[in-house]
């Protein structure tokens, strides 16, 4: 039962992309298209299963002063694995996500759950949350793609839609479109939820989060 | 060749400027631009250590490169950038203390950085020199310290504005705000050709 919870609490509760917004960058960035959202999110999806699981096998043994940078290396070693893959089987989404696949390994999702799910929990329990806050990653970058593909290009994953494929409105797939189309999802989502949009970007997890905070707070 | 470094460096910092059109360094764009006097010395510390992690991480990719194994690219970069923000933190704070005192917050705040390790990726997939490379860097760094300071004054008035509805305030209000900022920035499209 309560591995059940682990593994649906990403979708919706602990979305982490809407709820507790974590992972901006690859949000923004490569949501130009629906199909480019969920090829992002399964990738991000594969590098999160596969660093809870070691980094869950290694709590034992991984060093406590060291442990961001062991880390990193894991999670670095996955994207690389990742980049392979996708590069000999689906070479298009390859060159779509561009740099951002690379950039999967300092995506503060991974680190964040690595630092506070894998590294106290046991093999199944990680698994499932990496499958679930992945799959809810997945699931908020699809929808921004979604309602960045139809509004700027007419097309939904890539079929084009009467009327609004006659003059679409470009800006939703150019940078500005990115920032405006997440700030109103968000907006949105907590309405719905009738709660108060958070203040603050998501920090949970970050290794940065202290230093970030005092600064946040009014500097040195 | 002066001519073209020039426009390399203005490209980087308003054409394609890292924050605004990259979409790279996200966080602390949304995070630290409060207050105004710590994205200087934010930016300043992102400039020095894209300049050095580009120093760094270029020879290391042609060593790479001659031995047939460029695909760890990734692992070798994130690993360097992490090891030397922690040097550079352990140096500064020994020989220059003033200086240490106006970065040494920030210095940390780099390593997971998406912007720099995305600089020192960049350099290698644009094919630079290491002088173009270097220049690369320095532009972005720069266009990311001019996002973040034009950012804080909006950023500002927004927080402190009571017409904001309450549906978006906090975070989608800022999201917004940054899409009219990045729109303004795509007036420099076409600049160079």
């Amino acid at each position: 039962m309560s591995n059940l919870k682990e593994f649906t609490k990403g979708f919706i509760k602990e979305n982490p992309t809407l709820v507790t917004l974590l992972g901006m960058c690859p949000t923004l960035a490569v949501t130009t298209q629906a199909s480019n959202g969920i090829g992002m999110g399964l990738a991000t999806t594969f590098v999160l299963v596969g660093s809870n699981i070691v980094i869950s096998l290694l709590k034992k043994i991984i060093p406590d002063a060291v442990r961001l940078p062991c880390y990193i290396v894991i999670i670095a070693g996955f994207v690389t694995l990742i980049e392979f893959l996708l590069k000999g089987y689906v070479p298009t989404l390859y060159d779509s996500l561009g740099i951002f696949l690379s950039l999967i390994t300092v995506n503060c999702i991974i680190l964040g759950r690595a630092e506070v799910f894998a590294s106290k929990n046991k093999v199944v329990p990680s698994i499932l949350d990496g499958l679930g806050m992945g799959l809810g990653f997945t699931l908020s970058l699809t929808l921004m793609g979604t309602v960045r593909e139809i509004l700027g290009n007419g097309t939904v994953f890539g079929f084009s839609l009467p009327l609004l494929n006659e003059s679409p409105m470009t800006i939703f797939i150019l940078p500005a479109g990115g920032f405006f189309t997440l700030g109103i999802i968000i907006a949105v989502v907590n309405k719905l939820k009738h709660k108060k949009p958070p203040k603050e970007i998501g920090c949970k997890g970050c290794p940065n989060m202290a230093s970030c905070e005092k600064l946040r707070n009014g500097g040195i | 060749m002066a001519v073209h470094l020039l426009v390399i460096m203005l490209s980087a910092i308003l054409v394609n400027n890292i924050v605004l059109s990259q979409f790279m360094g996200i966080c602390p764009f949304l995070g630290v631009s409060k207050v105004l006097k710590n994205c200087l010395g934010m930016g300043a510390a992102v400039i020095f250590v894209m300049l050095c992690a580009t120093a760094v991480t270029y020879p290391v990719y042609k060593l790479l490169e001659s031995l047939d194994i460029e695909y760890l690219k990734t692992v070798a970069f994130i690993l360097l950038i992490a090891l030397f923000v922690q040097l550079v933190e352990i140096i500064l704070k020994k020989i220059m203390p003033p200086l240490y005192k106006a970065l040494g917050v920030y210095l940390p705040l780099i390593t997971t950085n998406c912007a720099v390790l995305g600089v020192t990726i960049t350099n290698i997939d644009e094919g630079y020199s290491f002088l173009e490379a270097m220049v690369n860097a320095l532009g972005t760094g720069v266009g990311f310290t001019v996002a973040l300071l034009l950012f804080s004054g909006v950023r500002q008035k927004i927080d402190s504005s009571d017409s904001v509805p309450a549906m978006f305030k906090g975070v989608p209000a800022t999201l917004v705000a940054a899409s009219i900022v990045s729109l303004s920035f795509m007036g420099f499209g076409g600049l160079f050709s």
